[in-house]
């Protein structure tokens, strides 16, 4: 009898491999092992729609009916401890075994910490729905967050938190937010646009000490200035959750390294999502590891069908947005890819730089607008990229030209 | 239950496009496909909401412009993650190069 799939992470790149393989028409058992209490859900909203509101509220990725239909078992509340790859078996922290033909490590990335002492309970992490709420039980009016780290959870909680009246700040210790991915340019743009809706911007400051100071947090700044504040949220990057897979043996290279098919360097394991690095098919096989819900979807959904025996490389094109107001940013490609810019107009202020490589080819698009201004071209500018392309520069600048048209030539 | 409305001028929409249609508090999207047939759903995405009509079209499917959800829009059938619920199609005729759709 069939050991079956076993998908080690309950989040969008595990819930969506579950699915795939039935999508696939795979009718052995499928596991899904998970560690938070709740159904496979949707992460993005964690910094954005689902502190909107008064209750957040999950988005699930499959409800229990679906789950239930589609023969699915999700096993919640639970950690994998450790992986007997002889056996083909994995044992959890309940002390149950569940064993494999193959096995999918789906297990995400975690906040990385802060490394200073004197971080007492409020100062705080988002990752998980649970982390979501505690954080909105404090965005009140005239409560006061600072924000350690000017990424887009950062800035995206940043958002959230104004649009329910809290007074915010946020610490970045870089001389611009969004250093990592994000041109100048646009990044400039969002700056303002925070800076508009009242938020503090603190830019290329070290913080120096931070105390708990009875309910309040005091974070010194190396500049000499002092922030205080009600709850103090880090959000300063993310690393692989590979602890499991190392114990096991496994090839570790900044995530759990995997191949094209996102194999690891056990051929019955395979790893996918946040987790892994892998060979990056459209950038000459660049290794990366992308922490991205598209890609975690792509990549859950390729991985099942690799460990049905489909044998497919990766080829997508990486791709993100963040909502922050009004405003969307989209950006296909890896920008650092690019040694040229060149920039095209779009309605309402809307913008979309392409980047350019030495030979001329597209390897890059970064958009921001208001709504889904930018979406199109960069779907398009993402098909671009794909078939490595070298699109005139002027075509490309040309408000007149369509984009539809340079990928038919 | 022949309320035919009329939602935009035939040479509006260029080919292969979509556009969207908001009538008596309702939002639609209408498409010209590559083979110039019009066709006409429910104007928001199924997943979050979201304006269709400022996705892209290629061929006989329609890109949500947030999360790249894609719907058949000749038939409104959810094409893969993350959508799984179909969009409402309507009927559409073309008058006297004008388009109507029949909201019903």
């Amino acid at each position: 009898m069939a050991k079956g799939m076993l998908i080690i992470g309950a989040g969008e790149c595990g819930g969506r491999a579950a699915l795939a393989l039935r999508d696939l028409g795979y009718d052995g058992p499928v596991t899904l092992v998970g560690d938070e209490p709740h159904l496979p859900y949707e992460r993005p909203p964690l910094s954005k729609d689902a502190l909107a509101g008064d209750a957040p509220v999950i988005k699930a990725i499959a409800s229990e009916e679906i789950l239930a239909e589609r023969s699915i078992r999700h096993i919640h509340s639970v950690q994998a401890a450790a992986i007997d790859r002889a056996a083909h078996v994995v044992r959890l922290s309940d002390g149950s075994a569940l064993p494999y033909d193959k096995l999918l490590l789906a297990t995400g990335s975690l906040p990385r910490r802060l490394p200073m002492p004197g971080l007492g309970p409020r100062c705080v992490y988002l990752r998980t729905f649970n982390d979501a709420l505690a954080i909105r039980a404090h965005l009140s009016p005239g409560n006061r967050i600072a924000i350690v780290g000017g990424g887009f959870i950062g800035l995206e909680l940043a958002a959230a938190a104004r649009r329910l009246g809290a007074v915010v700040t946020v610490i970045e210790a870089q001389p611009r937010i969004l250093m990592r991915g994000v041109p100048a340019e646009i990044a400039k743009i969002i700056h303002q646009m925070h800076e508009a809706e009242g938020v503090n911007i603190l830019c290329g400051d070290a913080i120096a000490a931070i105390a708990a100071d009875g309910a309040e947090v005091r974070i010194a700044l190396a500049g000499g200035q002092d922030i205080v504040a009600d709850l103090v949220v880090i959000g300063i990057g993310a690393v692989p959750v590979t602890g499991l897979a190392a114990e096991a043996g496994l090839t570790i290279d900044n995530g759990i390294a995997v191949d094209a098919e996102l194999r690891t360097s056990d051929p019955d394991i395979f790893a996918a999502g946040d987790c892994c690095s892998f060979p990056l098919a459209v950038y000459g096989g660049r290794r990366v590891r992308l922490e991205a819900w598209r890609n975690a979807q792509e990549q859950g959904a390729l991985a099942a069908s690799n460990m049905l025996g489909a044998g497919e490389a990766h080829s997508a094109v990486p791709w993100f947005w963040s909502d922050q107001y009004g405003l969307t940013l989209q950006i296909s490609g890896l920008s650092d890819e690019g040694s040229k810019v060149v920039r095209r107009d779009l309605d309402d202020g809307a913008f979309i730089l392409f980047h350019l490589a030495q030979d001329g080819r597209l390897v890059a698009a970064s958009g921001i607008g208001p709504g889904n201004s930018v979406a199109r071209e960069i779907r398009l500018a993402e098909m671009l990229i794909a078939k490595r392309a070298k699109p005139a520069a002027e075509a490309l600048g040309s408000q007149t030209i369509k984009l539809k048209s340079l990928l038919a030539a | 239950m022949s309320d035919w409305v009329e939602a935009c001028g035939a040479d509006d929409i260029d080919e292969e496009d979509v556009m969207r249609f908001d009538h008596d508090g309702r939002t639609f999207a209408i498409y010209r496909s590559p083979d110039d047939e019009y066709f006409a759903t429910d104007g928001l995405c199924t997943h979050e909401k979201v304006h269709l009509a400022d996705g892209l079209v290629m061929d006989d499917i329609i890109e949500c412009p947030k999360h790249n959800g894609r719907f058949n829009y000749k038939t409104g059938a959810a094409r893969g993650a993350p959508v799984c619920v179909n969009l409402r199609t309507y009927p559409v005729k073309r008058d006297a190069g004008k388009i109507l759709i029949q909201i019903g």
